[in-house]
């Protein structure tokens, strides 16, 4: 429901990125997203390319990779990766798991651009 | 023509992010304990919020209220007649409050006399989860009318939950409401939360949900 401000916000902080790239064109953004962030993918790329348009990341690729939730599970004294997000257990010894230690990430890990300008010989 | 890749590694909503850690701050220096209540509408969070309120109230503690819908002022007339001071934030279609609506409500009261400030959330289970508000505890409510599985249907929010209020106890009964069924799917979600069950009709449960407070705020300090 709120993909879009989520896309905007994305397009404004890779925006000011390209400040320090004069004459840079964005080819692709890759997002890393937790799977307890609460955002669809297929949202996300419908509202991309609406908030990308007339900016410089006009054109260019979302991908998105889904990260899966990981909790500690002291019994086991290690982290554990929770296969369903409706039980919140370890999936070795079935203890219930609150401490979370990946599953809510919402970030741009990187961006690939492309220089316009012919680089110096 | 050169391509390169640029690292970010930002977070998307670093903004709200920074301006929660910002108001969590203001929070903690002034001693105000901060509850952000998320719920789908019609759960009754405006009616449990008016109860906490008027108790404390009544046993002299500093309450206040923002309140955040789409449209009116309706519910903040509502919790005004608790005598806490109330404000309302209309989002105009946003579909939850961000951390800079709070900051630019906050103008002209003075946290330090506040011992509780609650945050009523716009009334949807899925985006509030995303935005912090520089509380210090979340609270997820869900009502006896709503169905036991909404903690599986929705688990970003239950899962980052403090504390969960079930609201509307008195029509549990009528209502068919599993409570064995409640409460396993929300600790399925968010094992060892703390559940509170409540009416804010009766005042069932209130007692016990004021002195989780009270103890909360005592911590503060």
């Amino acid at each position: 429901m709120h993909e879009l401000s989520i896309v905007s916000s994305i397009v404004d902080s890779v925006t000011e990125t390209l400040a320090a790239y004069p004459g840079a064109r964005v080819k692709e953004v890759r997002l890393r997203v937790g799977a307890l962030a609460s955002v669809i993918e297929d949202s996300l790329q419908f509202c991309y390319g609406i908030a990308a348009e007339n900016t410089p990341l006009a054109g260019s690729a979302l991908v998105v990779k889904i990260l899966p939730v990981k909790a500690r599970c002291e019994r086991c004294a290690r982290d554990v990766e929770i296969a369903s997000l409706q039980s919140f257990r370890c999936p070795i010894c079935e203890e219930p798991v609150s401490d979370l230690r990946q599953g809510r990430e919402l970030e741009i890990e990187s961006i690939e651009i492309e220089d316009e300008v012919e680089e110096n010989v | 023509m050169t391509t390169r890749i640029v690292e970010l590694r930002q977070g998307i909503l670093k903004k709200n992010d920074e301006l929660a850690r910002d108001l969590r701050g203001q929070f903690e220096a002034a001693g105000v304990l901060v509850l952000n209540l998320v719920s789908s509408p019609g759960t009754g969070k405006t009616a449990f919020l008016e109860r906490t309120l008027r108790e404390l109230v009544k046993s002299g503690s500093k309450a206040a209220a923002l309140v955040g819908d789409l449209e009116t002022d309706n519910d903040a007339r509502r919790l005004a007649a608790s005598g806490a001071p109330v404000r309302q934030i209309n989002t105009h279609g946003v579909c939850h409050l961000e951390a800079e609506m709070i900051g630019k409500h906050l103008d002209g009261w003075k946290l330090a006399d506040l011992d509780y400030l609650f945050i009523e959330n716009v009334g949807n289970l899925v985006c509030p989860s995303s935005y912090d508000l520089g509380e210090k505890i979340r609270v997820a409510l869900l009502s006896v009318t709503e169905g036991e599985d909404k903690p599986l249907k929705y688990p970003t929010l239950f899962n980052s939950a403090d504390a969960a209020i079930i609201t509307k106890i008195d029509i549990a009964e009528p209502c068919g409401f599993d409570r064995a069924a409640a409460l396993r799917n929300i600790n399925e979600i968010r094992p060892g939360i703390r559940v509170f069950e409540t009416s804010a009709k009766t005042g069932a449960g209130m007692a016990e949900w004021l002195v989780y407070l009270a103890d909360k705020q005592r911590r503060l300090a």
